[in-house]
């Protein structure tokens, strides 16, 4: 099981870091998506992975028996929720860049570096961000 | 705790609950409400937080605890003297911002979600100073990054929705290696609490602390806009309307240097030493790299940009000096340092409108029509060279005598030598926009790029925040004792007593 849970959150972040690093608006939003995917797995077994109990503190006893320590899965959720609204944040700022620009290549978003003059100092920037 | 929400809970609490309610509020509030609620709200987070200090300063730690849990499993809020200090700088900061924003030195229409975002913005910083748990700071965290994103594309252009982009996913992954090192400070210790993992990360063998507090520090430098992590801040920064990038570069790298600081004082004081000689080497990267691309730029956004770079290389410098007199004097430096900072660029902005422009080629002249805004302009900019008697005279004299006491000769030649590179951008920036002739009409559209404006009047609310942030560096400079008294005891509360 624990090798299971290894092996997914290797290739989820294996698979996120390809994407992030590709020159492309969209999978690089993804990208992060799947790398925070991946985080949150390895938030979740910081718990302990243990068998399908409730993680009651039976009556008697002072300390949880063989369940799983709930905190780490109230965090997850927490970052999953935040993560959520992250994502939707920025697909919906890459669809407006890709709209804006024209193009959905990173290699295009120049905009805000000054381009090089004939003396080799940096150019003027435009006045504001619009 | 008990069940009853005494007056010091609230007390402690305060600074990052205002900001949140006003932020809230201005969002449902008609429009013309929107801007008096927005300046009495942050005047009353101001002044919440310096109740704050001033009780911490008297009474010792303040804490509060949120939930019916008792510690430390209960979510902590800890208002020590270098969390109170700072939530009020924080405060004193977004008030100025905000009466600044108010003036109408930006000619921009502005937006209705800007003050809340801002106050939003506010809310995350406060809460990132003052709690004391390690997850909940991962939620200030992404609420500022939310506000951050927020502010960039809250109006639309391509520049600013392009800046916001590439803040967002540096930043965004920053904080996703925040998150998987809290992970694993959990999985180890079974604690978020930072005086409960004191002593639980203590117990771990050296080495796993040291890759622990590596983990968490990759973070937090990104944050921080140390090297090699920069690349994002002056690629964003400079798109932003004023107001808002003041308070950006006042606060938010800040906010990094921080959770550095508190974690290397207050979580981790017993760090093996390796990592105090890391975080100095990368800190003195930090310094050269910032200031040499201060150097090399002509407008005036973007020097100002790496100079907060370069200056962020002396607070770290300061941290890896070690507990005590060293930690002091990061905070003496960060607090001197966010004031002269956001103050530099409002003042760049009051020479645009008056004549000058960002970009010092096309500047000059404004000597000759403003000289008290050169004068003016001289106090926040000869405070980050370090210019005796100046505040940032004192916040260096504090990290190079510690580096020459704890025998770090080369990271004190490392701050004397970027020191004068400082004095020769600002002076760049004095000796082109104020002193040099104004340049030729003709001459300036030359490159074709955009016509120079012309001379607006200044607000007088926004000279006056100027001129106010002005007198509180020149207070810092002339009266040094009251600030360092509360950085030492910032640094004595942090466990690492002198």
């Amino acid at each position: 099981m624990s090798l299971l849970l290894l092996l997914g959150i290797a290739a989820l972040v294996s698979s996120g870091v390809y994407l992030l690093l590709a020159r492309d608006l969209l999978r690089s939003v993804v990208g992060l998506t799947l790398i925070g995917t991946a985080i949150n797995l390895v938030l979740f077994t910081s718990g302990r992975l243990g068998p399908i109990q409730p993680p009651i503190v039976r009556e008697g006893l002072q300390a949880l028996g063989d369940a799983a320590n709930p905190l780490p899965q109230a965090l997850v959720l927490t970052a999953i929720v935040i993560g959520f609204a992250l994502a939707c944040l920025a697909l919906v700022l890459a669809v407006a860049l890709r709209e804006d620009e024209g193009s959905d290549r990173i290699d295009d978003l120049r905009g805000t570096e000054p381009g090089e003059g004939g003396d080799g100092k940096p150019l003027p920037m435009p006045e504001d961000g619009r | 705790m008990s069940a009853g929400f005494a007056a010091m809970d609230a007390l402690v609490a305060a600074p990052l609950l205002l900001p949140l309610a006003v932020g809230l509020l201005c969002g449902v509030l008609p429009r013309a409400w929107v801007r008096p609620a927005s300046a009495i709200g942050a005047f009353a987070s101001l002044a919440a937080a310096v109740a704050l200090l001033a009780v911490v300063m008297s009474q010792g730690t303040q804490s509060t605890a949120f939930g019916d849990w008792t510690l430390p499993f209960a979510i902590a809020f800890v208002a020590d003297p270098l969390g109170a200090a700072m939530s009020v700088v924080a405060a004193l900061m977004g008030f100025a911002c905000i009466v600044f924003q108010l003036s109408g030195v930006d000619a921009a229409e502005e937006s209705a979600t800007l003050h809340p975002l801002l106050h939003l913005l506010l809310a995350g910083v406060a809460g990132a100073f003052l709690t004391g748990d390690l997850f909940n700071l991962y939620v200030w965290f992404e609420l500022m990054l939310v506000a951050a994103v927020g502010l960039f594309i809250h109006q639309r252009g391509r520049l600013l929705q392009e800046a916001g982009f590439k803040y967002f996913v540096v930043n965004a992954f920053g904080t996703l290696v925040f998150l998987a090192a809290i992970a694993w400070v959990y999985a180890r210790t079974g604690h978020l609490n930072f005086a409960a993992l004191e002593g639980a990360l203590a117990a771990l063998p050296a080495h796993e602390q040291l890759a622990l507090a590596a983990a968490l520090a990759v973070g937090f430098l990104l944050k921080a806009g140390a090297f090699p992590l920069f690349g994002w801040l002056p690629a964003s920064y400079h798109v932003l309307p004023t107001p808002v990038l003041a308070l950006f570069a006042g606060l938010l790298t800040k906010v990094g240097v921080y959770a550095i600081l508190r974690v290397w004082g207050d979580v981790m004081p017993g760090l093996a030493p390796f990592a105090n000689e890391a975080l100095g080497w990368v800190a003195v990267a930090t310094m050269v790299v910032g200031v040499l691309g201060a150097a090399f730029h002509w407008d005036m956004r973007r020097i100002l940009a790496f100079h907060i770079i370069s200056q962020i290389g002396y607070i770290l410098l300061a941290i890896a000096l070690g507990a005590g007199e060293g930690h002091a004097a990061a905070t003496f430096y960060t607090i001197h340092h966010i004031i002269v900072k956001a103050n530099l660029f409002l003042i760049a902005a009051l020479m645009v409108r008056a004549g000058g422009d960002w970009d010092l080629r096309r500047a000059g002249g404004l000597w000759k029509s403003h000289p008290w805004l050169g004068l003016l302009f001289l106090v926040p900019a000869l405070s980050l060279v370090g210019i005796p008697p100046l505040s940032g005279f004192w916040a260096k004299l504090l990290v190079v005598r510690e580096a020459l006491a704890t025998g770090h000769a080369a990271w004190a030649a490392a701050a004397l030598l970027v020191g004068f590179l400082t004095l020769y951008s600002m002076m760049k920036i004095w000796m082109e926009g104020f002193w040099k002739p104004a340049p030729a009409d003709a001459e300036a559209d030359a490159d074709g790029s955009r016509p120079i404006a012309a001379p607006a009047p200044l607000p007088i609310a926004a000279v006056a925040t100027c001129a106010a942030l002005a007198a509180t560096t020149l207070a810092i400079s002339l009266a040094p004792d009251g600030l360092f008294r509360i950085a030492q005891s910032a640094a004595a509360a942090m466990g690492g007593a002198p």
